[in-house]
């Protein structure tokens, strides 16, 4: 099932622009004795695009990463890297640039020496050396600051330099691995931004891996959602987020309300007394199939809802939770005080309506934002 | 590429440090010729014998390897399929018998033969080893601790049994002692095999402990540590003269004693050259050096006193019979180990 | 549900690089250098233990001849005995003292802490020594033993717990000084006692390093040849028994026969202490707020009293040993003076065994370091070949279990083999150097380890896809990383190779005399002051070496704190 939106979806995903794949991953497996890490994995990454692994811990997304990098080789299934089959090659004979959460500086070598490690060892003059390091540095925003150790610079400076030793030897590839976790919030928001503006400029094919979905989807061309050794579905961010593959990604990435239904027929589902049409989502799926219905709480349409909106239905607030721009609420259809969903409530809304806990008003699950999914 | 070649470069210091080790020894004139000489010769005559022997050999240097006899009969033993040792020069007669019985020994006449006196060679034609010196058992009796406890001066090794003895004697332990062994097989031969059993018996009841090493029993005794020390007279001279309140006791009995002999160890690849020491092993110039520290010599009509050391020692040396006792070396010892070498031992 | 599913794809089989080839070529050298310096000494000694004199298989004939000779097998009894009990009082001790470094207020605990390191300096048999001039017949003190010998159980007790307080007290130290303060906040406001929260919170907390350091000192002590030796008179011992097999009467195969009797303990005490580690490193990892110990008067001056106490017997057998090195004639001529540091003219090989000491102890601190450091960095960081790698790491781990004086003799049977080709090595400095380093194997490697384990896993990575070769980044990055970690190491070769002396009691040849063994066949000799002398001398060399690490590596640190500072 996966692999089938996952393939679908690639082709259709955006920031391609026609360029050819780059590395292409074709049924992957990787085996730690009986555990199975990585199960028939296959993702083709496009010249010059940013693509994020993105999946809870354990869901292999590093075990994937290790296995192109060549530090951990699948166990069976091909990587091809240029046009070239690399699928048995050491870590030494690939072509990529690494960064590591730890970052993984040499805490006795300057920075200097830290950028120029891997350039030391081919046939590079000293001053082409000087040169390329000093511009590596400029280009991450440290100039200035070759002398010092590692352990001089704080955590966002030092996982700079690891990205200029990273890129020093101009690799095909670069690879970061959760680069961004080890680091205060604040940090992380501008260098995931000066990180991206990096690779954009250098236009070199990059994958990261991550457990942040706001990460993902604020860096990546493409979110590659992984589950328990596979892949759950491809796509931009903006897909991942409006039209999630599979009740796993809607539950990963944003806040998602999961609400029992039953499919009707004609793409329409009820929950409750509620009749709902789930547009083209609930068209395949038998009648009397018990299904999931999805909505995100900023979905769900509190503002100018009339009679005659579709999917329109009274609803009950049960409590409120400020949060600084907005209320969540919780809320329960105005008979059926056992479904509880989540509903965002903007501030002027709450304002404007005076609405208070134990109110009742009307919302409408717009039929864009339903996602339905059969149970069975 | 410092790595690669690491196992190689230990490899050659590993190997360098051998022949340094193995060139430390040969640090002679080029034309020098090195002997490996194993011995028991007390440590500080050492130096004095090889002094003397280049005298009149300089182009021959001793490598000495020195250990108590135990150790080196052990050592000897030890490498009897692979050899390391040219010439003994200084061991007990009865280890080198052991040594002969297991056909280590490279059968030599030297030069001059006929002066010894019988006692002090093989008695095979030609002689696989020949006597030096006799190193005599006596006892080390400390005359200010005797009085401090009440332990008179014995006479006989008949008074070492009594009371008032016990726990002031020490003995060598005749399993790692040469002298510990002349010790008890004298005994077994003056008293008889039974009679010799009960004398230990009683002995070990006033015995404080044993020691490993012949000579520690005296210098014990010389240090006020044990107001008897069953040892050899060679070693309480020394000590006496160093200002030990020691008289040196000859029992009435009689005294076992060893031979200090030389041999040549077959298969060595200088054969000339240790016959060379061997012949001078027995000279009149040898007998004369051996003579400064024992009184009873292999050349008998050579031999001077020697300062405190007892003057009645030569009568009183038994008849031993060393073959006997090479021959019953291993029953002995194991009777013996049964008897007192177990825990029922003072604590 | 893809049709792919059902045929199995051919598994990739990894192309090895040239890094990967030459870190299995390590561990493979490692392998051999373990069997060979290790695993076939044991093998030929356990077979010797079943052969007669002339070689031949006889089966257990040689273990029913040593069960039916009780001179023989009282010595289990003895040995068992004396480990136990001096276990009992080493821990206690170090217990307390450790308790008093860690958890008091006292003064001057950074000195009593180094006062009780001092017997590592020291040869087994110095404390000896030392109690012969305390309360031998002649001794200052006698009259403490009320009666009682101290060449026997007592002396060897004595010396025992001088010798393995220090390792206990480490293993404590560290134990003590991991507790959760949390714990004892919690104790407090639950109103418990002193003595209820010893029990529930201080004794569960240092469980694992209890039981370790009691181990550690049973395997000392059952193991130790050179107290006994001095000092044990008729009280015959397991090790002094190995001894006399083989250099009193030449029996090697009765020799080999106690040797594995005495395996047995030995290793049964190793594979518990390596359980225990096991679990202790568990409860290590847990994050605890370190506990500050609080002012009480009370009990800040009987614990400093306790430590001055117990600093001041270290001290004084140390200084007994010095002087008694010193003295002429004891105890006839009094005058101080330096002819018992004469060794030219007694037994054990003069000065030039001093001298051999200290180049096999550089050599073996050199060589070893190197051989262990890189050994643990290959079985650390090589990737694949889990089986030789952990192969590899149980023969590191291995020595540890096997007492100095077996692996001495077991050498003996290996090496001096005849169709050995490694037999050239015999008597030579060569086999000695290997033999220490063999011997103080097991630490070493474990030191290496921690310290390998603290570096970033991934540099290796990332000099892979710098392509940068290993040994580069092996050279530039990880040894000057770990410096501190290799200087323990060559530090920790050097001082044990200096005082040891039951690894190489079977293996020194003339050319190769050493200090230790000296010392021993001085007193062996009856030379009791010259040996105490000898020493001594030991002493001096070990702490020489000690201060001039601490120098180098406050130097080191100093340099290299450039990049340690933030």
């Amino acid at each position: 099932m996966n692999k089938g939106i996952a393939v679908v979806e690639m082709t259709a995903g955006a920031g391609i622009d026609g360029r050819k794949p780059y590395l292409r991953i074709n049924n992957v497996t990787k085996k730690f004795g009986d555990f199975v890490a990585l199960n028939r994995v296959s993702l083709d990454v496009y010249e010059g695009e940013f693509v994020c692994f993105l999946g809870p811990s354990g869901c292999g997304k590093t075990t994937l990463l290790r296995a192109i990098a060549g530090l951990d080789i699948q166990t069976s299934g091909t990587i091809e890297q240029a046009g070239k089959d690399i699928s048995d090659l050491p870590a030494s004979e690939r072509d990529f640039g690494i960064v590591f959460q730890s970052y993984a500086l040499f805490p006795n070598l300057t920075v200097n020496r830290n950028v120029a490690y891997g350039l030391e060892n081919r046939k590079v003059s000293k001053a082409d050396i000087t040169a390329r390091v000093e511009e590596l540095l400029n280009l991450v925003g440290m100039p200035e600051q070759g002398q010092k150790y590692p352990a001089q610079l704080s955590g966002g400076q030092q996982q700079r330099v690891a990205l200029a030793r990273a890129l020093a030897t101009s690799p095909g590839l670069l690879l970061l691995d959760e680069p961004l976790s080890a680091l205060d919030a604040k940090v992380r928001v501008r260098l995931r931004h000066e990180v991206k503006h990096l690779q954009h400029k250098l236009d070199v094919t990059t994958i990261m891996v991550t457990h942040d979905q706001e990460e993902a989807l604020t860096m990546a061309d493409r979110i590659v959602v992984m589950n328990q050794g596979v892949i759950e579905q491809v796509g931009t961010p903006l897909e991942i987020y409006r039209r999630p593959g599979s009740p796993f990604v809607a539950d990963f990435v944003g806040t998602m309300n999961f609400l029992a239904a039953t499919a009707i027929g004609n793409g329409k589902v009820r929950m409750g007394n509620i009749e709902l049409s789930a547009g083209n989502d609930g068209a395949n799926i038998g009648e009397g199939t018990p299904v999931t219905l999805c909505v995100r709480p900023e979905d769900v349409m509190t503002r100018n809802v009339e009679a005659d909106t579709p999917n329109a239905f009274e609803v009950t607030v049960q409590d409120m939770e400020f949060l600084g721009s907005f209320y969540r609420a919780d809320i329960s259809p105005r008979d059926d005080e056992k479904t509880v969903f989540l509903a965002d409530l903007s501030i002027n809304l709450v304002r404007d309506k005076n609405i208070i806990k134990g109110m009742n008003l009307p919302v409408a699950f717009p039929e864009s934002r339903i996602r339905v999914f059969s149970q069975t | 590429m410092h790595i690669k070649s690491m196992p190689k470069s230990i490899t050659r210091v590993l190997a360098a440090t051998a022949v340094g080790v193995f060139t430390a020894g040969i640090s002679a004139p080029l034309f020098a010729e090195t002997l490996t000489v194993y011995t028991a010769v007390e440590a500080e005559d050492l130096k004095k014998y090889a002094a003397r022997f280049n005298e009149d050999h300089p182009d021959i240097k001793i490598k000495w390897v020195r250990d108590s006899t135990g150790i080196v009969t052990a050592k000897l033993l030890a490498e009897k399929n692979n050899p390391k040792a040219d010439v003994v020069w200084g061991l007990a007669a009865t280890s080198l018998m052991l040594l002969g019985e297991e056909n280590m020994l490279q059968p030599y006449a030297p030069k001059g033969l006929d002066k010894l006196d019988p006692k002090f060679r093989d008695s095979k034609n030609p002689p696989s080893w020949t006597g030096m010196d006799a190193w005599v058992a006596s006892i080390c009796y400390n005359t200010v601790e005797g009085k401090k406890n009440g332990v008179p001066k014995p006479t006989s090794w008949k008074d070492l049994t009594k009371p008032a003895y016990k726990g002031h004697v020490i003995m060598p332990n005749p399993n790692s002692s040469g002298t510990g062994f002349l010790d008890v097989s004298s005994w077994l031969q003056l008293f008889g095999e039974e009679g010799g059993w009960k004398f230990m018996d009683a002995l070990h009841e006033n015995i404080a402990r044993y020691t490993h090493s012949g000579s520690k029993p005296c210098k014990l005794a010389a240090a006020g540590e044990i107001t008897v020390g069953v040892s050899f007279a060679f070693r309480g001279a020394k000590s006496k003269a160093k200002g030990a309140p020691l008289d040196i006791v000859i029992p009435t009995e009689g005294i076992g004693w060893d031979m200090e002999a030389t041999s040549i160890i077959k298969g060595t690849k200088k054969l000339k050259a240790a016959q060379t020491l061997v012949d001078w092993s027995i000279s009149e110039k040898a007998n004369k050096m051996y003579n400064e520290g024992y009184a009873v010599i292999g050349i008998p009509s050579l031999a001077k006193p020697v300062k405190y050391f007892p003057k009645e020692v030569a009568t009183k040396m038994i008849d031993n019979d060393f073959a006997w006792a090479a021959k019953n070396r291993k029953r002995i010892l194991s009777e013996w180990q049964k008897r007192f070498d177990s825990k029922s031992d003072p604590k | 549900m893809t049709t792919a599913a059902a045929i199995p794809l051919p598994e990739i089989k990894p192309k090895l690089s040239g890094d990967d080839r030459i870190m299995r070529g390590f561990i493979l050298l490692v392998g051999v250098w373990m069997v060979i310096a290790v695993l076939l000494p044991l093998y030929f000694m356990l077979s010797k233990s079943f052969e007669d004199n002339d070689g031949n298989f006889i089966g257990l004939l040689n273990y029913a001849e040593y069960f039916s000779t009780p001179a023989l097998f009282y010595s289990i009894e003895n040995s068992f005995f004396i480990a136990v009990v001096s276990t009992v009082i080493t821990i206690t001790l170090a217990f307390i003292y450790a308790y008093a470094l860690t958890r008091s207020l006292m003064p001057f605990r950074g000195a009593f802490k180094v006062i009780a390191m001092i017997p590592l300096l020291a040869p087994s048999l110095l404390p000896a020594i030392s109690f012969v001039y305390f309360f031998g017949n002649q001794g200052v003190i006698k009259g403490v033993l009320m009666g009682e010998t101290i060449y026997g159980p007592i002396g060897i007790i004595m010396g025992e717990v001088f010798y393995t307080l220090p390792h206990a007290l480490m293993i404590l130290v560290t134990a003590l000084s991991t507790a959760d303060g949390r714990l004892y906040e919690a104790a407090i406001s639950l109103r418990a006692g002193k003595i209820k929260t010893f029990f529930t919170v201080t004794l569960p907390g240092i469980k694992y390093g209890l039981i370790s350091a009691i181990f550690v000192v049973f395997t000392l002590v059952i193991t130790d040849f050179g107290i006994p030796k001095v000092i044990g008179g008729q009280f015959n011992v397991l090790a002094t028994d190995i001894y006399k097999q083989v250099i009193g009467q030449q029996n090697f195969e009765m020799g080999a026969v106690v040797s594995v009797v005495l395996l047995i303990p030995a290793i049964a005490a190793f594979l518990v202490d390596r359980i225990v580690q096991r679990k202790q490193v568990a409860l290590l990892t847990a994050r605890a707020v370190p506990l500050e110990p609080k002012k009480s008067r009370g009990f800040d001056t009987a614990m400093g009293i306790y430590c001055a106490t117990i600093a001041f017997v270290i001290l004084a057998i140390i200084g007994m040993a010095i002087y008694a090195s010193l003295v002429t004639f004891w105890p006839y001529n009094l005058t101080l003076g330096f002819t018992n540091y004469d060794f030219d003219v007694m037994d054990g090989g003069g000065w030039e065994s001093f001298g051999n000491s200290l180049r096999m102890a550089a050599y073996t601190a050199v060589f070893g370091t190197a051989i262990i450091f890189t050994g643990a960095y290959m079985v650390e960081k090589t990737k694949g070949f889990a089986l030789a790698r952990g192969a590899i790491q149980f023969l590191c781990i291995l020595p540890m279990a096997v007492p100095g004086m077996v692996l001495g003799l077991a050498y003996i049977f290996f090496f001096n083999h005849p169709d050995n080709p490694l037999g050239m090595i015999y008597g030579t400095m060569v086999i000695l150097v290997v033999v220490t380093i063999s011997h103080f194997y097991t630490v070493s490697h474990l030191t290496a380890l921690t310290a390998l384990k603290q570096m970033d896993p991934e540099f290796e990575a990332v000099s892979a896809s710098l392509k940068v070769p290993f040994f580069r980044t092996f050279l530039r990055v990880t040894v000057p990383v770990c410096l501190p970690a290799i200087l323990d190491i060559s530090i920790y070769l050097f001082v044990n190779a200096m005082t040891t002396v039951s690894a190489v009691i079977f293996l020194y040849s003339s050319d190769t005399n050493l200090a230790s063994v000296a010392a021993l066949n001085m007193d062996d000799a009856g030379d009791v002051a010259p040996a105490a002398a000898m020493s001594v001398m030991i002493v001096l060399a070990s702490a020489t070496v000690r201060i001039l690490h601490a120098i180098l590596t406050r130097g080191l640190a100093r340099r290299l704190q450039a990049w340690r500072k933030r």
